[in-house]
């Protein structure tokens, strides 16, 4: 194993945590600022001995507010960055998640979820941040957030969060989950060639205005020091970031904001199908909990009900029409969670599904989801 | 007739002219600070595309909006941060955060120390006016026990921070104090800031006779200027513990700190990233092991029975 190089190309035995450092390294992020916090430490502590061996930054802020912050604004640097953090401390980075959609910088805030609320169950699991991710800070905007099941999709799903924030300028969200990060298994890490990186498309002239958006609704991006006399605001703005303070400029900014993702929401979305042609039953998970779902389809299949499995592996855009397109089915949802994705999968339905929550603590047992398909298949028949 | 055109103003190039007027009071304080910086950018030669500055939320936020440079209008207490992050990530850049007392001091107040600490190269320059001006003229860590304000309608209980005592102790290289009545040696000191290698802290005692004046005393732009003027001593090397302000007494303005040259956190992050352990088989062998040590106490957790 040769750390001191930019892509470690090979097979190793990972936590997921660490493959999400991994990924972030070959996704080519070069500043890392956060602030310890179990179960996503061995983020942060992974970075600070990689990021220096490739020329990156690595800075343990004083809080999460400060290292939200601080990746905003190497952000704009032209770095790309990243931060890693728990329920706690995402719930301190709201605010400045808000900024970083109406400023429309890039870069990625890692939550590898715990049970809450507040301090709960440190070192255990729990999945309460879905709505969060969307709705946790005041404000309109569309969020991109994405959850890995695996070890190897904690590796895979930060290049991908890195590509999608370059790509649509906006901060994207790796929902992990605590059993997801500290599960060891194999991760393979693709040469550096087979790594898809994405970067922030730069503005053609100098100075160009920071939020002139191009046909995708999408603003180039000039960088500090270049001549671009950049002026940037939380507050509402025009093209060139300069206040406004009306209605009308809010309509337009925001609902660009919104509209450059639902337009692109096709693209980002992301989901995997398990036996759902022929399934009368179907369950829809995510993270860890998607792991147990997919042994417990198979379960009901040899109790002969013909259960499938969608996996979101993006949760956010909501893939609605993925879910209407089964609206005959009978749904069952399982999260460690007392129903969020619930809501949603019943408003794409049109009508109640089965729900298998847990409080949190440890992951679903698939007998349990079991029982659910078991119920949701009762219900239907 | 011919058309004269109006003589430029010396500091347009630096201004949006296009954002002027300012939205600052009359009497307020913040343009005479605004303009004392941008001389100073001019007289030390830094050149404005290679300079950025960053401020927080407040009247003295808005200064990032009139400035011709990139300029980020940040949230409330997080300028420092946000500046922290971009120097570190563009050390090359001159950074400056401009922002007010209650921003920096309250809700910012953990940052501002955390990076005095760090010895990060960028200079702050804190408008203090003993006020929240934006929202109506509350309450602040700055405001001096008894002044009426409309959260401390009785007269304020609390004490004001020692800003200058403040930052010396958290480790800043430059602390000084200037009111905008000594224009020009705030000025000089802003020069001193910017050159100076490390964190450097120039806290500038401003009027807001909207907010703060008309209730305690000083209702006009004069009155307001008087205040500065007749209470404050120019002092040769304060200590930083002079740097208190009291209700009825006089304060000290000068320079509290000019610390002699140490590394900054840009230079040693920069030494790290050179650093030929780095590229040793040690380096190798200590993150391999790390990641195997953690899996190894996983398994004899779970071989172990838990504990």
């Amino acid at each position: 194993m040769k750390v001191s190089s930019e892509t470690l190309e090979g097979e190793y035995f990972l936590s997921g945590d660490a493959a999400a450092a991994e990924g972030a390294v070959a996704a080519g992020c070069r500043f890392f600022a956060g602030y310890p916090i179990t179960p996503s430490s061995e983020v942060a502590e992974r970075l600070a001995r990689r990021l220096p061996q490739v020329g990156g930054v690595f800075i343990q802020m004083e809080d999460e507010l400060a290292s939200i912050a601080a990746i905003l604004g190497a952000s704009w640097g032209g770095k790309k960055s990243m931060t890693a953090t728990s329920g706690p401390g995402f719930s301190l980075m709201m605010e400045n998640y808000g900024l970083g959609m109406m400023t429309e910088t890039p870069t990625v805030i890692v939550n590898v979820q715990r049970a809450g609320p507040s301090t709960g169950l440190p070192t255990l699991l729990g999945q309460g941040e879905f709505m969060q991710a969307q709705f946790g800070s005041h404000g309109v905007f569309e969020a991109i957030a994405l959850a890995p099941e695996s070890p190897q999709e904690c590796f895979d799903f930060t290049i991908r969060a890195f590509n999608l924030a370059e790509k649509f300028r906006q901060p994207v969200v790796l929902l992990m989950d605590e059993s997801t990060g500290h599960l060891f298994e194999k991760v393979r890490i693709p040469p550096k060639k087979d790594i898809e990186k994405v970067d922030r498309k730069k503005p053609k002239e100098t100075p160009h205005p920071p939020f002139m958006p191009d046909e995708g609704l999408i603003p180039p991006m000039p960088i500090v020091g270049e001549g671009h006399m950049i002026h940037s605001t939380g507050l509402t703005h025009d093209e060139y970031g300069r206040p406004v303070i009306t209605a009308e400029a809010q309509g337009k900014l925001v609902k660009r904001l919104v509209e450059k993702i639902r337009k692109h929401a096709d693209e980002i979305m992301d989901y995997e199908e398990v036996m759902t042609e022929d399934a009368e039953v179907i369950v829809v998970a995510y993270g860890i909990t998607a792991r147990s779902a997919r042994r417990a389809i198979v379960l009901a299949r040899e109790k002969g009900i013909k259960a499938g499995l969608i996996r979101l592996k993006t949760v956010w855009p909501f893939p609605e029409k993925l879910l209407k397109k089964y609206e005959d089915r009978n749904f069952v949802v399982a999260e460690v969670n007392q129903g969020q994705a619930l809501i949603m999968v019943e408003r794409a339905i049109g009508k109640s599904a089965t729900f298998v929550g847990k409080m949190g603590g440890e992951p679903h047992r698939p007998e349990e989801i079991l029982k659910g398909i078991q119920e949701a298949y009762d219900a239907g028949s | 007739m011919p058309v004269h055109k109006a003589q430029m103003h010396p500091l347009d190039d630096y201004l949006r002219t296009e954002r002027l007027p300012h939205v600052w009071c009359p009497g307020c304080g913040l343009g005479i600070a605004l303009g004392a910086y941008l001389r100073a950018l001019k007289n030390v030669g830094m050149d404005p595309q290679e300079t950025v500055m960053v401020s927080g939320i407040g009247c003295s936020g808005r200064a990032a909006g009139y400035v011709k440079m990139d300029s980020f209008h940040t949230t409330h207490g997080r300028a420092i941060p946000f500046a922290v992050g971009l120097k570190a990530a563009r050390p090359e850049l001159n950074v400056t955060v401009f922002s007010g007392d209650g921003d920096l001091f309250s809700i910012g107040g953990n940052h501002i120390l955390h990076a005095a600490r760090r010895n990060v190269n960028i200079t702050v320059l804190a408008v203090n006016n003993y006020v929240y001006g934006m929202t109506g003229g509350q309450l602040a860590p700055t405001t001096p026990e008894s002044s009426i304000t409309t959260t401390s309608p009785y007269g304020n209980i609390e004490s004001p921070f020692n800003i200058a005592g403040l930052m010396a102790v958290a480790g800043a290289a430059y602390v000084a104090r200037w009111t905008v009545v000594h224009e020009r040696r705030l000025q000089k000191s802003i020069e001193k800031a910017l050159t100076k290698r490390g964190f450097s802290i120039v806290e500038i005692m401003s009027p807001c006779p909207t907010t703060f004046g008309r209730r305690n005393g000083m209702r006009g732009l004069v009155d307001s200027m008087m205040y500065y003027r007749n209470n404050s001593v120019i002092k040769e090397n304060p200590s930083p513990l002079d740097g208190v302000i009291k209700p009825g007494e006089k304060f000290i303005v000068g320079e509290f700190m000019d610390a002699p040259d140490e590394p900054t956190f840009e230079d040693k992050l920069e030494e790290l990233k050179k650093s030929e352990f780095l590229k040793t088989s040690q380096a190798d062998r200590t993150t391999w092991i790390l990641e195997h040590r953690r899996h190894l106490e996983t398994l004899s957790k779970i071989i172990g029975g838990g504990e």
